[in-house]
């Protein structure tokens, strides 16, 4: 069955840490790293890259627009 | 330094779903972390590139935290005296009546000192888009009372909580310009969760082509938060807006067309 896989890219550098991506992701995928950017912000990052989907909610909802989704159809 | 996992058979050019506009300039936006600004900017730009009108769309920036937006927007630009900006996008639509031309304004300069611009724009009925960002407060300043602040919602000029009494009720500005004849399309949005940014974007698209229709002027609200205002992180403040804005603010159309 073909499966829907996505990817983000995240502008580490430009992201601001403020989490609201992350409960708008319905898959679970996103978390805030340890690590800190340039900034002293927790930037978001994929905690759990192999369940995203590629739906977009989390750019649509990012602020700063930081967040490129890439989707790809999988034979599985 | 920190690197995003890149899976390199997912991210390819031909499979892009998403990507920031190149309508928005690549500087980072000055707005706090999570505040619905970054959104709203990014949705209107969405706007304008889908209608293909970089080079005829003229925004006009207010007084504000949004006073910048002509920074990250990367097209024509003006910015007006506080709360003026519905007088100077009169102008400019009157001079280019070709181009579409927008204002943004937050709640203290649209609600507040530019009242009567507002208003009087409205009653004319002049085919520009207002795009109005509440957030309850006044965010640049350091969090003073607004005209929209909620009873009993503390600010810094209200420290105990707005009493209704000694500091009068919060304005329904959007209420108040659908009941003029000049407003042909007013609504009340948000930019919180991706289904309600989506909705959003339709109603801003809606709002920039009814210009061509030359019927009147459109009116779109956007509640949004302020979390460094309100004091509370953004997701807490994307919360407190949903259980305490919304009850007051509904969102949804307020005049619609008739068809």
């Amino acid at each position: 069955m073909a499966k829907v896989k996505g990817s983000i890219i995240v502008d580490i550098e430009k992201c601001k840490g403020c989490e609201v991506c992350v409960p708008s992701c319905p898959t679970d995928v996103i978390r805030l790293a340890e690590d800190v950017n340039g900034k002293g912000y927790h930037y978001a990052y994929m905690e759990n890259p192999d369940n995203c989907t590629g739906c977009a909610n989390c750019a649509i909802v990012c602020p700063d627009g930081v967040i490129t989704v890439y989707r790809k159809k999988v034979n599985k | 330094m920190a690197e995003n996992v890149i899976n390199k058979d997912i991210v390819k050019e031909e499979n892009l779903v998403y990507k920031k506009t190149d309508l928005l300039t690549e500087k980072p936006l000055s707005y706090c972390p999570g505040c619905g600004h970054g959104t709203v900017h990014r949705l209107v730009m969405e706007v304008v590139e889908e209608l293909e009108a970089q080079d005829k769309t003229v925004g006009v920036a207010p007084v504000g935290c949004s006073v910048l937006a002509y920074e990250f927007m990367d097209i024509d630009m003006q910015q007006a005296a506080h709360g003026r900006a519905p007088a100077l996008a009169t102008a400019i639509k009157r001079l280019f009546p070709e181009n579409y031309v927008f204002t943004y304004q937050g709640d203290g300069d649209l609600a507040a000192i530019g009242t009567a611009e507002t208003i009087h724009a409205c009653n004319r009925g002049e085919n520009i888009t207002i795009i109005f960002v509440n957030n309850g407060i006044y965010g640049m300043t350091g969090g003073q009372m607004a005209p929209t602040t909620l009873p009993g919602m503390k600010s810094s000029t209200s420290p105990y909580g707005r009493e209704v009494h000694s500091m009068g009720a919060p304005m329904k500005i959007t209420e108040l310009v659908a009941e003029l004849p000049g407003t042909y399309y007013v609504t009340r949005q948000a930019v919180h969760t991706p289904a309600a940014a989506r909705k959003a974007k339709k109603a801003l698209k809606k709002a920039f082509e009814n210009q061509k229709l030359q019927k009147g002027l459109s009116f779109v609200e956007i509640v949004s938060n302020c979390n460094s205002g309100w004091k509370m992180t953004p997701v807490q403040a994307n919360q407190w807006m949903v259980d305490n804005m919304f009850p007051f603010y509904p969102l949804g159309d307020i005049k619609v067309p008739e068809e």
